[in-house]
């Protein structure tokens, strides 16, 4: 059995799946979709029908008697066989429109645009533009994936306008995604060379077991199914996530210590008062928030990140799993910041802002968060695989400084000593110096963070200055990108460095995207056609 | 009324070329102007005040004083009505101090009306679009042309009554919110034109 062999075949087919026809979805999509619903329903019906059900087999006296059961009625009437039909009949709508779902939904992927279309009574047809693909998310819920299905998301840019082909099968979908990332980047010519005639094993011999087996290998590496192991895709995780220190850092989180102090407070104050129902109200938001910190612990576990050709790949969660891809020059701003607790152990979280925003809650939901938690190295790491034509000696040398306490000749202009009412801790940190690809803002002193906006992203700049900043000779910055959960915004500067800010950002800006490709990132020359891989980093 | 122009929709850059060629858009300035150029007014009244770009602003026109004017005072008179409620509910006369203090909030902000439609200014500079804001908050913001991805034309029925509208520019931040109030008519389908023009000789990706 050879592993290359079978990725070639699935990138074969997967190519075939994007020769620009209509084609359809994995035949267990409805079922998969409707799953939890389905079993639901079942499991409700069975519940309600226990009773009888154990009656019918063990043949004793009923257990209840009259009452205007239905049920009751029916038995009493002898109208099993005529009941038994109407479930059938029901059954066979259910699997009918369930069939025509799958048979009316189909998708297409040409070289300008993914397609798809759907809906039995209410037709809807989205298509998404290729070289306006964010990300590809290949998501795994865990129904699906006990059945060896996968979610692709392609997120396109704009508010909820992803393009989803649920389900595929999951190594279809693996395959699916490196062809369209391949058809977006623009090299599809130069790398038609996976056509060439190559041996078609199949990479199960068709039995029992060896289906098992398979479904068994991809259910525990999900990450790691036969199209990866083609050696030009094989990507090494650059950060090792340790349970140890996840757990660390979710404890001594902000938001895991806020939470804390709440529920301590509530308690204090309900027992004090004597007033219990008061936590009543309360308890479905601690339910909440303690859930969300949970989800997002166990989300993390399986935290991978590593180079590919076609972007930077963010693997998360444990049980249903999520497997992005983000071409270059796909993220709009960077935020690396501190909470408070984590500063003794040197442990930084890395946010992204992207142009797609999915609102889908569901399993395999984006995040804005590429690092849940890591030491500077590992964030230079990350920050080398993201942006790698700009994280260069001096921009390194200057991030440095980001990170850490101020000091004069940083290469930082900080806002000047009577910022001090305004910015009482951080007016010596809080500041921003300009490299010829990106713009870096440093904030705050007790929670640090610095945002990196690469100036070929941004979108607009403003500078604003009311009456009080007017009379303290300061003004504020803002750097518009796309929305996301990262204020690139720096707050009471000296007047003349928020001129000078202003005026070179948006001239640098002006430059930075008359020369930016990423678009159609492979397709000029001037930028490499794959980027380093750059392995075992951490 | 609303006038949507998709940047990314070839035919809209093709419709009105002709328009382009309006006396009202002077040749753009160099990105970086010499900083030799007369500084504005603002900037004589006030050492303190920013003023980044030092080319010459094109103000709005003078009617859209007007539209400000009756806005803001219609909203000062509903809002004093409202206010005024809990007096006439309860006949306590020093309730009479909320509408009161609405009333002369109002005024004044109406008073400063001619001066802040004087400090809105725009500049079509070679690589981007300058706009301004503002005397007391002020404002400034660059928008590079190819960021541009919509360009809107919105008239009111003030607007409509003296043949004004308000030109607005969308980029992929919601923040950015760049709009140009008060332009005639004429001028804002000219700059639209212009504008559409523009970004689309310097499309960049998102």
């Amino acid at each position: 059995m050879t592993d290359r062999a079978g990725a070639r075949r699935f990138v074969r087919e997967a190519e075939n799946l994007a020769d620009g026809e209509w084609h359809r979805l994995h035949p267990a999509t409805p079922l998969l979709r409707g799953g939890f619903a389905f079993v639901a329903i079942v499991g409700f019906v069975i519940a309600n029908l226990r009773e009888r059900i154990l009656d019918f087999f063990v043949g004793g006296r009923p257990a209840y008697a009259g009452g205007g059961d239905p049920l009751d009625l029916i038995v009493e009437r002898g109208l099993i066989p005529l009941a038994l039909l109407a479930v059938l009949v029901i059954l066979l709508i259910v699997i009918a429109i369930f069939w025509l779902s799958w048979r009316v939904h189909s998708f297409r992927i040409t070289d300008e645009l993914v397609e798809v279309r759907s809906g039995i009574l209410f037709r809807t047809n989205r298509r998404g533009r290729l070289d306006r693909i964010q990300g590809i998310n290949v998501g795994r819920p865990l129904f699906a994936r006990l059945f060896g299905a996968a979610r692709l998301d392609i997120n396109v840019a704009g508010h909820d306008a992803n393009v989803q082909l649920a389900y595929l099968s999951g190594r279809n979908a693996d395959a699916l995604r490196h062809v369209i990332l391949k058809l977006a980047s623009g090299t599809r010519d130069a790398e038609s060379r996976a056509r060439d005639a190559g041996a078609t094993a199949p990479e199960h011999d068709g039995s029992l077991g060896g289906i098992v087996s398979q479904r068994a290998r991809e259910f525990l590496a999900p990450e790691y199914s036969a199209v990866h192991r083609d050696a030009e895709l094989a990507p090494t995780s650059v950060v090792a996530m340790h349970t140890g220190r996840l757990l660390g850092a979710t404890v001594l989180h902000d938001r895991t210590v806020i939470f804390v102090l709440l529920v301590i407070t509530g308690i204090v104050l309900a027992s004090l008062a004597h007033a219990f129902f008061v936590l009543f109200g309360v308890v479905p938001l601690l339910f909440g928030v303690g859930s969300q910190i949970v989800r997002r612990f166990s989300r993390s576990l399986r935290y991978t990140i590593a180079a590919t050709p076609d972007g930077v790949r963010v693997g998360y969660g444990l049980l249903s799993t999520s497997n992005e891809t983000l071409p270059p020059g796909r993220i709009h701003s960077i935020e690396i910041q501190q909470p408070l607790l984590w500063r003794p152990a040197g442990w930084w979280e890395v946010r992204i802002n992207l142009a797609a925003h999915s609102d889908r809650q569901e399993g395999g939901r984006r995040t804005s968060t590429i690092l849940p938690v890591g030491s500077r190295a590992e964030v230079f790491a990350v920050l080398e695989l993201v942006f790698p034509e700009i994280v260069d000696a001096g921009v390194r040398a200057h991030l440095e400084a980001g990170l850490s306490r101020a000091t004069p000749g940083d290469g930082f202009t900080t806002s000047p000593r009577r910022a001090v009412v305004l910015r009482w801790f951080s007016w010596r940190r809080n500041g921003f110096t300009l490299e010829p690809a990106a713009v870096l803002l440093r904030r705050g002193a007790i929670w640090r963070s610095l945002v990196l906006v690469p100036t070929a992203r941004m979108q607009s700049v403003s500078l604003h200055q009311g009456p009080l900043l007017r009379m303290l000779r300061l003004a504020d910055v803002h750097v518009h990108t796309v929305t996301g959960p990262i204020r690139a915004t720096l707050g009471a500067l000296d007047a003349a460095d928020a001129t000078r800010f202003f005026r070179e950002v948006a001239a640098s800006g002006v430059v930075a995207a008359a020369v930016d490709r990423s678009h159609r990132w492979a397709a000029h020359p001037a930028t490499p056609t794959s980027r380093p891989l750059s392995g075992g980093a951490a | 009324m609303t006038t949507i122009t998709r940047i990314a929709a070839p035919s809209a850059c093709i419709c009105s070329v002709d328009a382009v060629t309006d006396p009202q858009t002077p040749p753009v300035t160099p990105p970086v102007a010499p900083p030799a150029a007369a500084p504005s007014a603002s900037r004589l009244l006030d050492p303190f005040a920013v003023d980044p770009a030092l080319g010459e602003w094109r103000r709005v026109s003078s009617r859209y004083l007007w539209v400000d004017l009756l806005g803001g005072l219609f909203g000062t008179v509903v809002f004093t009505a409202i206010s005024s409620i809990p007096f006439w509910l309860s006949g306590v006369v020093w309730l009479l101090v909320i509408p009161a203090v609405v009333l002369v909030t109002g005024l004044i902000i109406a008073a400063f009306v001619p001066r802040r439609v004087r400090a809105i200014g725009y500049q079509l500079r070679a690589d981007d679009f300058l706009v301004r804001r503002g005397i007391m908050f002020q404002r400034f913001a660059a928008v590079p042309y190819g960021r541009m991805q919509l360009v809107d034309i919105n008239r009111g029925p003030l607007d409509r009554a003296l043949g004004l509208a308000e030109l607005k520019l969308v980029t992929a931040a919601s923040a950015s919110n760049v709009a140009v109030p008060g332009l005639p008519m004429a001028d804002a389908e000219a700059l639209r034109d212009r504008l559409v023009e523009l970004a689309e000789s310097r499309r960049a990706g998102l």
